[in-house]
């Protein structure tokens, strides 16, 4: 009765420690791939940038050893309460996790083609902040995994918003250079594509954050997280209404 | 009109069966039920777990007073049946035994044949007026136990001769021949292989529509699939009661949590 934290059965407990430690390393990878992706594409870093592709397969190999052992605990230990929301969480994570590793890797693609095009203003500084934020909020929500902490994960989804803002804040940025100059449209176009590509990864951040909380307290999170995706479109309109 | 028909019947389905209040129950010194309240509801299955020594069978068994076997044993609190105390001195035991039947852990068919053992209770509280009536009720509760396609053909067999799946359901259908309220079963399948198990398993099921079912179980699995409320005991104290569902998904109580997921036995 003393220590509710083990398992009677000690290999139930090994399994458990055994997958999440799986996250865990496909969490640190892609934390990675956010990281070298931006600076590779700052740095015109073409060599980064390929071994950010090639590292992907290692993230996906990882979701597919997760999801694996995830079924093979389900139906050898039938865990239920906070076992089986662990079980449920540490499957969506891993998927969340997958995505993001995708976008980092189409961002290092895009970076190829785009070092062969002139730099659209210190748009690359821009979206590297915007790539460390993510990947700052990644690191604190797999944190918040590791503790079960509500709170922290809380404080993660509420982050998104800075991220949405600065997407918005390019979206504009690049419409402005493209209404210059006809020429930086591709180039453009591949940068609003990056740019839109972390903003996502901030929402499948947040969608971690959202089973951070979900494991430690058995309920979703009740109120809407806050979104700013409005002002852009009122942005556009503007623009047609000026055009007239 | 739908609707409130509908509303009627949703509200009759919820109703207290069973209300526990301040239940004490000790055998000599030891205190073994230490202040339980608890309503129990109809025509729903309520699993009762917890584990060895925490009280769970002790109280079943305080529901249709089988303590009283139990000279050192006393139950203090109220517990009402439909609202009256079953503790009142001017309640027959054996009558409020027939109200609320009781399956065991092992299959215990009286060394009679089938159909005696079934017809045994309905003959000694009268409910048959003719050997017509009696073989109907006979029928009508192997029906019931679900075992009457198996044995229709020789019910002057022994019961005991039967396999102990069989014999579980023969005295399930033994229990609910006296058209009782409420079915208390403790451990009905732990004496059961996989097959029968889930055979008195849907049996509870089909149970429930008539009837209050109070089940111990020392398998959760069992209890998750079976009930739709659970109150987990330990040592003694009801520690949670609530929606099955909750319970093995979100148990409130961090005791609840450690025995169902394995953590303290």
């Amino acid at each position: 009765m003393s220590d509710h934290s083990q398992h009677i059965a000690s290999a139930f407990d090994r399994d458990l420690e055994a997958v999440q430690a799986l996250v865990m390393k496909m969490g640190g990878l892609v934390e990675a791939a956010i990281r070298d992706s931006a600076k590779a594409l700052k740095a015109r870093d073409l060599e980064l940038a390929d071994a950010v592709r090639k590292g992907d397969a290692k993230v996906d190999d990882l979701e597919d050893m997760i999801n694996t052992q995830c079924a093979q605990v389900i139906a050898m230990r039938q865990p239920i309460a906070s076992d089986l929301r662990t079980v449920l969480t540490v499957m969506k994570i891993a998927g969340n996790l997958e995505r993001i590793g995708d976008y980092a890797k189409n961002l290092a693609k895009r970076t190829e083609v785009l070092s062969h095009m002139q730099p659209i203003g210190d748009s690359t500084s821009a979206i590297k902040r915007m790539a460390r934020e993510v990947e700052h909020m990644l690191n604190d929500a797999l944190d918040a995994y590791i503790r079960r902490d509500a709170k922290l994960a809380d404080d993660v989804r509420h982050r998104d918003l800075e991220v949405d803002q600065m997407y918005n804040a390019l979206f504009r940025e690049f419409l402005t250079f493209m209404m210059e100059d006809p020429r930086n449209i591709t180039a453009c176009m591949h940068l609003h594509f990056i740019a839109k590509n972390i903003e996502r990864m901030g929402d499948h951040v947040t969608s971690v954050a959202d089973q951070v909380i979900y494991l430690a307290t058995g309920q979703m999170p009740e109120d809407p997280r806050p979104k700013d995706n409005q002002s852009i479109y009122k942005f556009s309109e503007a623009l047609d209404e000026a055009d007239e | 009109m739908k609707d409130n028909i509908e509303d009627k019947i949703g509200v009759d389905a919820m109703q207290t069966k069973f209300s526990a209040r301040d239940v004490q129950v000790y055998y000599g010194d030891n205190h073994a039920i230490k202040d339980v309240n608890v309503d129990i509801l109809d025509k729903t299955v309520t699993a009762f777990i917890g584990p060895s020594g925490c009280g769970k069978s002790t109280f079943l068994r305080s529901l249709n007073r089988m303590n009283d076997t139990i000279d050192v044993c006393r139950v203090q609190g109220d517990i009402l049946l439909d609202g009256e105390d079953i503790y009142d001195p001017k309640v027959d035991p054996v009558q409020l035994r027939a109200k609320v039947g009781m399956v065991f852990q092992k299959p215990n068919p009286f060394p009679k044949s089938i159909y005696d053992n079934v017809a045994y209770g309905p003959r000694i509280h009268g409910l048959a007026r003719n050997k017509a009536e009696l073989d109907e009720i006979v029928e009508k509760s192997l029906r019931r136990g679900a075992i009457w396609n198996e044995v229709k053909d020789r019910l002057d067999a022994p019961g005991t001769g039967l396999s102990g799946g069989q014999q579980q359901r023969l005295c399930i259908a033994r229990a609910v021949a006296t058209e009782p309220e409420v079915l208390l079963m403790d451990e009905p399948c732990s004496a059961l292989d996989p097959i029968a198990t889930a055979q008195v398993e849907e049996l509870i099921d089909e149970l429930k529509a008539n009837y209050s079912v109070i089940i111990v179980t020392h398998s959760m699995q069992q209890a998750a699939r079976v009930s739709q409320k659970t109150a987990f005991f330990h040592l003694g104290n009801l520690v949670e009661y609530g929606d099955t569902n909750q319970i093995f998904t979100n148990p409130h109580d961090p005791r609840t949590e450690s025995y169902i997921t394995g953590r303290i036995g």
